[in-house]
């Protein structure tokens, strides 16, 4: 079934099959590696992205659900490569160990933040209860939220400053992998077919997970 | 984990969908998907078409009409943001806000999760509770089954092949009027363990002139606590009429908890339900 999704403001149509899960399109077809697939039962938000500015979990929505939709996943939250400054919260308050979870927890951080500029930490939790993490016993995941907060509201114009931290300097380009689909070499005005690796797989074999 | 494969149709109109579901009698509705989903993904189902109703727009939305009419397609995150339904029938929000997590909530449909009938869900009790009715299409028209009729088994509602669940409708609500929902929560699914839903009127005479206890999570379907109502309404207090809420109910038990501890907490929440509901009384 022919599909078009906007992610992170690029349009793609792809010939894709009903049974593709929204994250496996994003990960496989669109090399967005951002979105994990962690526990694939829809608890443990290692795959949060936007849909129409909406957060959702990207293993429990099919990709012909996403048709015509508008799609944010962590790779289009920096700008100019700068880092989104959730993304700089979570690395100033040390909101992440292993990293597994961090896309997830900062896309529903994100989320958090656009219906609540100024949440409580008993907000924080409720709206992270879709996000689990396994290192870091989430004390520095809510100050993170908490401190982004704080510096939104000390933003001049309700947003944080968008500039690079003098800590990273040039090396966040490297470091951050900005726009992976920079990269790839999709066509975003053809109908490509589904090429993910699980593409011709046998019925009769339990799928693999996804990967890392 | 991928789903088996299936063909896949996203109808734009409530014929077009009922068509559909005519023609395919093992197809199955996708609404949120968030029920549906992950039981295609381990195979526990593999219908071969899904009919998607999510661009049925006339199915979603909260309506106030002497009493509420909600959409099917109504997500909870919706739910929860309804000025409507936070003046009228409040109970309906804080269950919402419950459900899940805020992913789950924002695709997760009141329709979805009636006509799942998972034997844990939330909203089930609180329909059952408010003695709501649900508004059904099919083959041979349009019909409406009331919560006591619509829970039939685990999984199984009173839904025939080609019906479509288009609407809840909650009945118009006397001024004294509370009501409440308590849940124990399994920490990591979110489901209920146990889930208590408790609507109670005053009459003229101050007394409690009807009371529903809706009880999830304790046994295949969501049920009516009837020995509780009724000890309720012939004047017991509410402790009294909470230590008879676990009689005459059916029981699962299972590894997260026995049929006993379940029992027990069917009446603690009641308890906690009935307790707040009647502090709402004026």
């Amino acid at each position: 079934m022919e599909i078009s999704v906007t992610v992170n403001g690029k349009t793609y149509r792809h010939n894709v099959p009903p049974r593709l899960l929204l994250v496996h399109y994003l990960r496989e077809q669109l090399n967005l590696t951002g979105a994990h697939v962690g526990c694939d039962t829809s608890q443990c938000g290692a795959c949060v992205v936007d849909v129409n500015a909406q957060s959702v979990k990207s293993c429990t929505m099919l990709a012909v659900q996403a048709d015509g939709a508008q799609v944010t996943t962590i790779e289009g939250l920096a700008t100019n490569g700068a880092y989104h400054p959730m993304q700089e919260s979570f690395w100033e308050m040390h909101g992440l160990q292993c990293g597994f979870c961090t896309p997830g927890m900062i896309m529903s951080a994100t989320a958090l933040l656009q219906r609540n500029s100024n949440p409580t930490d008993a907000e924080i939790r409720h709206a992270l209860e879709g996000n689990l993490c396994r290192c870091t016993g989430y004390e520095n995941i809510v100050k993170a939220v908490r401190h982004a907060a704080q510096q939104g509201r000390a933003g001049s114009n309700g947003s944080m400053h968008q500039g690079a931290k003098p800590e990273v300097p040039e090396s966040a380009e490297e470091l951050e992998h900005p726009r992976r689909d920079d990269g790839v070499p999709e066509k975003p005005e053809t109908v490509g077919d589904w090429e993910g690796e699980n593409a011709g797989v046998d019925e009769t074999t339990p799928m693999g997970q996804g990967g890392m | 984990m991928y789903p088996s494969d299936f063909e896949y149709a996203a109808p734009t109109t409530v014929q077009e969908a009922l068509e559909l579901l005519r023609q395919n009698p093992e197809a199955k509705v996708l609404a949120g998907g968030h029920s549906l989903l992950p039981a295609m993904r381990i195979r526990l189902m593999s219908p071969p078409l899904l009919v998607d109703i999510g661009k049925l727009s006339e199915l979603k939305g909260v309506r106030a009409d002497g009493g509420v009419a909600i959409g099917a397609l109504t997500t909870y995150h919706d739910l929860e943001a309804s000025s409507e339904l936070a003046q009228r029938l409040p109970v309906l929000v804080e269950c919402a806000s419950n459900v899940g997590d805020p992913q789950v909530r924002n695709r997760g449909t009141i329709g979805g999760s009636i006509a799942h009938a998972d034997p844990a869900a939330d909203m089930p009790a609180v329909v059952l509770a408010l003695g709501a009715e649900m508004k059904v299409v099919g083959p041979n028209g349009e019909r409406t089954i009331s919560a006591d009729d619509f829970f039939v088994d685990m999984l199984q509602t009173a839904l025939e092949p080609g019906e479509l669940l288009t609407e809840i409708t909650v009945p118009p609500m006397p001024e004294q009027m509370g009501a409440a929902y308590e849940k124990f929560k399994h920490p990591a699914s979110g489901y209920a363990i146990v889930g208590v839903a408790v609507m109670v009127h005053r009459g003229a005479d101050g007394n409690v002139s009807d009371c529903r206890i809706a009880v999830t999570g304790a046994g295949p379907r969501a049920q009516r606590a009837r020995a509780a109502e009724d000890a309720l309404k012939s004047g017991m207090d509410v402790a009294e009429a909470a230590a008879r809420a676990s009689d005459g109910l059916e029981y699962i038990g299972d590894i997260s908890a026995s049929e006993e501890y379940r029992a027990n907490l069917v009446r603690v929440l009641t308890k906690r339900a009935l307790t707040r509901a009647m502090e709402q009384l004026r």
